[in-house]
């Protein structure tokens, strides 16, 4: 078939997009298969952080990932903007976890203190601040905000520029793109694989499945199994306003734009993407005890998403030992960890050892009997 | 949260004609309007002109003046009525109760409905010209809202440009009313008798309409003004406001001083409440626009949500009275509130008397073809007004392999601003259709998400979560 | 600017434009006592700042944004005049309540 590539990619989110951008950098002839414009797609319902405060608790080798990820981003942003000219909007000034009352505060202090007896972790810097600080960054803090924990390597990027950006860099470094690209089996193919999908079959030397809650399935036809589970997030938007957060907060950021984001619930609730009222108000309580003056502040969207959890909510990265050469790729984070997505996994995933690489991330970890 | 046997959203013609059969068969019932006051769009501030300014009535019609003697029933029909409320979210479980979350009077409230009848009518179709955004630019529906709500108008020199039956029926309330317009601009392509002919038996049905519609062509060629014909290529122009109109009719270059420009393309309808509660809908050639799929009662692909009126489909003010009648009927036969066999003798009567009704629009339809050209802009003009995104953005969207308005939306936050896609939506559809080559209706539209309209914080915090 | 037919019966109402004090009829809406008062542009986008006025007059265009009594970005359409209202332009994105300054009494 003349139109086989090196590396399929499967799903056109923000792994995907960053997976395949990788790919097509390091020379691969790379194929992403999407779906079409109606999807459950977390890339376009997320909240665009950078973050890596409290990430890594009871894994340090994920703590250093995401550092590793942060570090990078930099010249990842500039990478993308020499691609095909989307800017990213990455801010990387530090980020901010508001605490509303003395026991919250002292929550946040027993994590941090727990967190750096763990190697690695004690990497992200995040010390906590008292109220007269966070006054100092943020002047329109209401009464009840006792203080906040601090990391100077948390940030954020417009996430939706991220993907587009993405899409279109790969796009120019050659890499096809195929929407409404539903697929429905993998197949090994000689010494490659063969994708077939609602608009046909697709060949490749390699193929990487990075379809978010989809891997559940997809992953299970090259033999894998990835315990994924969807975990439901509400986002409230405003629409544009003056600059009112300066700083970026676990829950709140302003964009570039001037709209500010809110966000942060977690909810267990199935494959619905149903908005709740009630977790939209207790948002809403919530922001407006941090910031009384955002009360006459307007919603125009609200959304919510399907976090990709693993049990343990770290990444999930494995090649399949029965179908070398298929590789799956879930985690939640899909934007914190782009750039090493696209910089660091990869190339390996093109060079090989890829499993001794990523030993932590491998979904054998669930296969321990669990604990009494 | 209180429970209502019907909830109806919208106190136009259907909204309030559905209201008043229901409560007539017993059924409890609440109506929520955005408008201080009942008459939707179409029947604007009628009881102000059917009262202290009844000389309004000469020059707005007798058309108009039907509306005061259903919102006088409505307001005495007994259905709980909350103006100046924006309903926000609705939301229909997958069994039991619709619930409908409103922002009024400062707080967001909640109710429960055993059955939801959107009766949230039309919007005029988007017109993205170069300049439709200058203050000064506005629409024929508005112009005519300003004249029936305050007795305002224009100042000359005024424009009207467009095509459609209402673009005639301002023009004529104009005349009668000594309103002064410079010029008629009609976009409609030649040759709309030709068109219309096939269609003209069928229309017989209506001639009630036909014979308006004849007589508003009279009364406008005996008013002396200027019509240019088969204009194309408009263009709004000035700097901080309106200033001149620029356009070619048959095919020759035009300049026009203007203050005021009014633009007009018909009507379509207002889909985001359908498309809130994932209701399916298909494209309609004809009138180049989405509509919801109904039953012959009236009903959504969702159970017990109903859609009456212009909201599913353009029928006008009197179609929109006889679906709202359909609609009340068939859901107190469900309620049991109303036996089957007399309900439905009911409903036969008011759905001979639709078919009327709407046996004059293939001939509308046929005579004033939507645009065509919305599918092919390219270049710098505006098409999502919030946002100010290009048409030739949309291309370029559409060219980095968007599929469909979602893509395109993330891609260039068109339909992300206060309007919430209500002015693009429509635009951006066609133009990803022509990119593609591919059928509108598999392009699609927006996923429609709560809030509908914008909700602030402090409102949506008043919600009262307990049940 | 619009102009009013004559024999428009209903109360005179009387609110601050930018300051200034403008009549209207009762009944009127905010964004056509703005219109009939010749406010011309009655906002400027947030991001590019172009002028715009009120463009549907039934709540669906968001062109009518407009401050009153401090609250930004209200719907004037949707809004009917009251006495003693104090409306202003909204300019580009809306800031904080009680920002602009005091209205002249």
């Amino acid at each position: 078939m003349s139109d086989a590539s090196e590396v399929i990619v499967i799903g056109g989110g923000l792994v995907g997009a960053a997976v395949a951008y990788g790919l097509a950098r390091e020379g691969a002839s790379v194929t992403m298969l999407d779906e079409g414009d109606v999807a459950l797609r977390a890339s376009r319902g997320n909240f665009g952080l950078v973050w890596v405060q409290g990430k890594g608790d009871g894994m340090h080798e994920y703590a250093s990932w995401t550092r590793r990820s942060k570090d990078l981003y930099r010249s990842f942003a500039d990478v993308i903007r020499g691609g095909d000219g989307t800017d990213i909007e990455l801010k990387q000034d530090g980020g901010l976890e508001l605490c509303l009352g003395e026991e919250d505060f002292r929550a946040n202090e027993d994590e941090i203190r727990r967190m750096h007896n763990q190697p690695g972790v004690g990497e992200n810097d995040r010390v906590m601040l008292d109220r007269a600080d966070v006054l100092k960054m943020l002047p329109l803090i209401g009464p009840e905000v006792t203080g906040a924990s601090y990391s100077p390597h948390d940030g954020h990027v417009n996430p939706l520029y991220l993907l587009r950006g993405l899409h279109g860099g790969a796009q120019a470094l050659g890499a096809r793109y195929v929407s409404g690209a539903q697929v429905r089996k993998i197949e090994k193919d000689g010494e490659g694989f063969s994708v077939s999908t609602k608009v046909g079959a697709f060949r490749g030397g390699k193929v990487v499945i990075a379809a978010g809650l989809a891997n559940k399935w997809l992953a299970e036809m090259v033999g894998l199994s990835i315990p994924v589970e969807p975990n439901r997030g509400h986002i409230l938007i405003t629409e544009r306003m003056q600059p009112v957060i300066p700083m970026l907060l676990v829950n709140a950021r302003q964009t570039a734009d001037g709209t500010i984001n809110f966000g942060n619930s977690h909810e267990d609730a199935g494959y619905s993407t149903r908005i709740n009222p009630a977790k939209l108000a207790e948002i809403a309580r919530s922001v407006i005890r941090s910031f009384p003056v955002l009360k006459d502040a307007r919603i125009v969207r609200t959304w919510s998403a399907l976090r990709v959890m693993s049990p343990d909510g770290f990444p999930i990265y494995r090649e399949s030992e029965s179908m070398p050469g298929a590789f799956s790729i879930s985690c939640h984070s899909g934007v914190t960890l782009a750039a090493a997505h696209a910089l660091e996994l990869a190339p390996v995933i093109l060079r090989g050892g890829f499993n001794e690489r990523f030993a932590a991330f491998s979904p054998e970890r669930f296969d321990a009997a669990p604990a009494a | 949260m209180t429970r209502f046997d019907l909830a109806i959203i919208g106190a136009g013609p259907a909204g309030m004609s559905a209201a008043v059969t229901a409560r007539d068969a017993g059924l409890s019932v609440i109506v929520v309007d955005e408008q201080p006051a009942p008459g939707g769009q179409i029947w604007r501030a009628v009881g102000r002109n059917a009262g202290a300014r009844s000389g309004n009535l000469a020059f707005l019609g007798e058309d108009y003046a039907k509306g005061a003697e259903l919102a006088a029933q409505f307001e005495a029909s007994g259905a709980q009525f909350w103006p100046s409320a924006s309903v926000w979210h609705a939301d229909s479980p997958d069994e039991g109760d619709k619930t409908v979350t409103v922002a009024w009077d400062g707080a967001t409230r909640q109710f429960r409905a055993g059955a939801l009848l959107i009766a949230t009518g039309a919007m005029e179709r988007p017109v993205p010209v170069p300049g439709w955004t200058l203050p000064g630019v506005m629409t024929v529906g508005a112009a005519q809202t300003l004249l029936k709500s305050s007795g305002l108008h224009p100042e000359p020199p005024l424009l009207l440009a467009g095509s459609g039956p209402l673009l005639l029926l301002f023009a004529a309330q104009c005349i009668a009313a000594g309103i002064e317009i410079a010029a008629l601009l009609e976009t409609t392509p030649p040759g709309a008798y030709m068109r219309g002919l096939p269609h003209l038996p069928v229309a017989l049905l209506g001639w009630r309409t036909l014979l308006k519609g004849h007589r508003l062509k009279r009364q406008l060629a005996a008013s002396g003004i200027p019509v240019y014909r088969a204009v194309t290529d408009l263009v709004a122009d000035g700097t901080e406001q309106l200033e001149r109109v620029r356009f070619r009719s048959a095919g020759m270059p035009v300049e026009l001083e203007a203050a005021h420009l009014l633009l007009h393309e018909g009507v379509v309808p207002n889909p985001q409440l359908t498309r809130l509660l994932r209701c399916d809908h298909h494209w309609d050639a004809a009138q180049r626009c989405f509509r919801p799929d109904l039953s012959d009662r009236g009903e959504t692909s969702v159970d017990n949500v109903f859609v009456a009126g212009d909201g599913g489909g353009i029928g006008g003010a009197m179609a929109a009275v006889h679906s709202g009648r359909i609609a009340a009927f068939e859901i107190a036969e469900r309620f049991g509130s109303v036996n089957r066999p007399s309900g439905d003798v009911e409903i036969v009567k008011a759905r001979d008397a639709l078919r009327a009704e709407l046996a004059v629009r293939p001939l509308l339809d046929a005579m004033f073809p939507p645009p065509d050209w919305i599918a092919r802009l390219d270049g710098d003009v505006t098409v999502c007004r919030c946002e100010e995104v290009s048409a030739a953005a949309v291309r370029k969207a559409a060219a980095l392999g968007a599929p469909g308005p979602n893509q395109a939306k993330a891609f260039l936050r068109a339909g992300m601003g206060p309007c919430q896609g209500r002015m693009c939506g429509l635009t951006i559809t066609e133009i990803l259709a022509d990119a593609h080559g591919e059928h509108p209706e598999r392009i699609g539209y927006y996923r429609i998400r709560p809030p509908i309209k914008p909700v602030t914080l402090g409102e949506l915090a008043a919600l009262d979560g307990s049940d | 600017m619009l102009r009013r037919l004559p024999e428009q019966k209903g109360r005179r109402v009387r609110f601050l434009f930018e300051g200034e004090q403008v009549h209207a009829l009762e009944g009127d809406s905010v964004a056509a006592a703005l219109l009939a008062a010749g406010a011309g542009a009655t906002r400027t986008t947030p991001k590019s700042g172009s002028p715009r006025a009120p463009y549907c007059m039934m709540g669906v265009c968001f062109e009518c944004l407009v401050e009153i009594d401090g609250v930004p970005n209200r719907q004037a359409c949707l809004i009917e005049v009251r006495d003693g209202m104090r409306v202003r332009r909204q300019r580009g994105a809306p800031g904080l309540p009680g920002e602009a300054e005091d209205d002249p009494v």
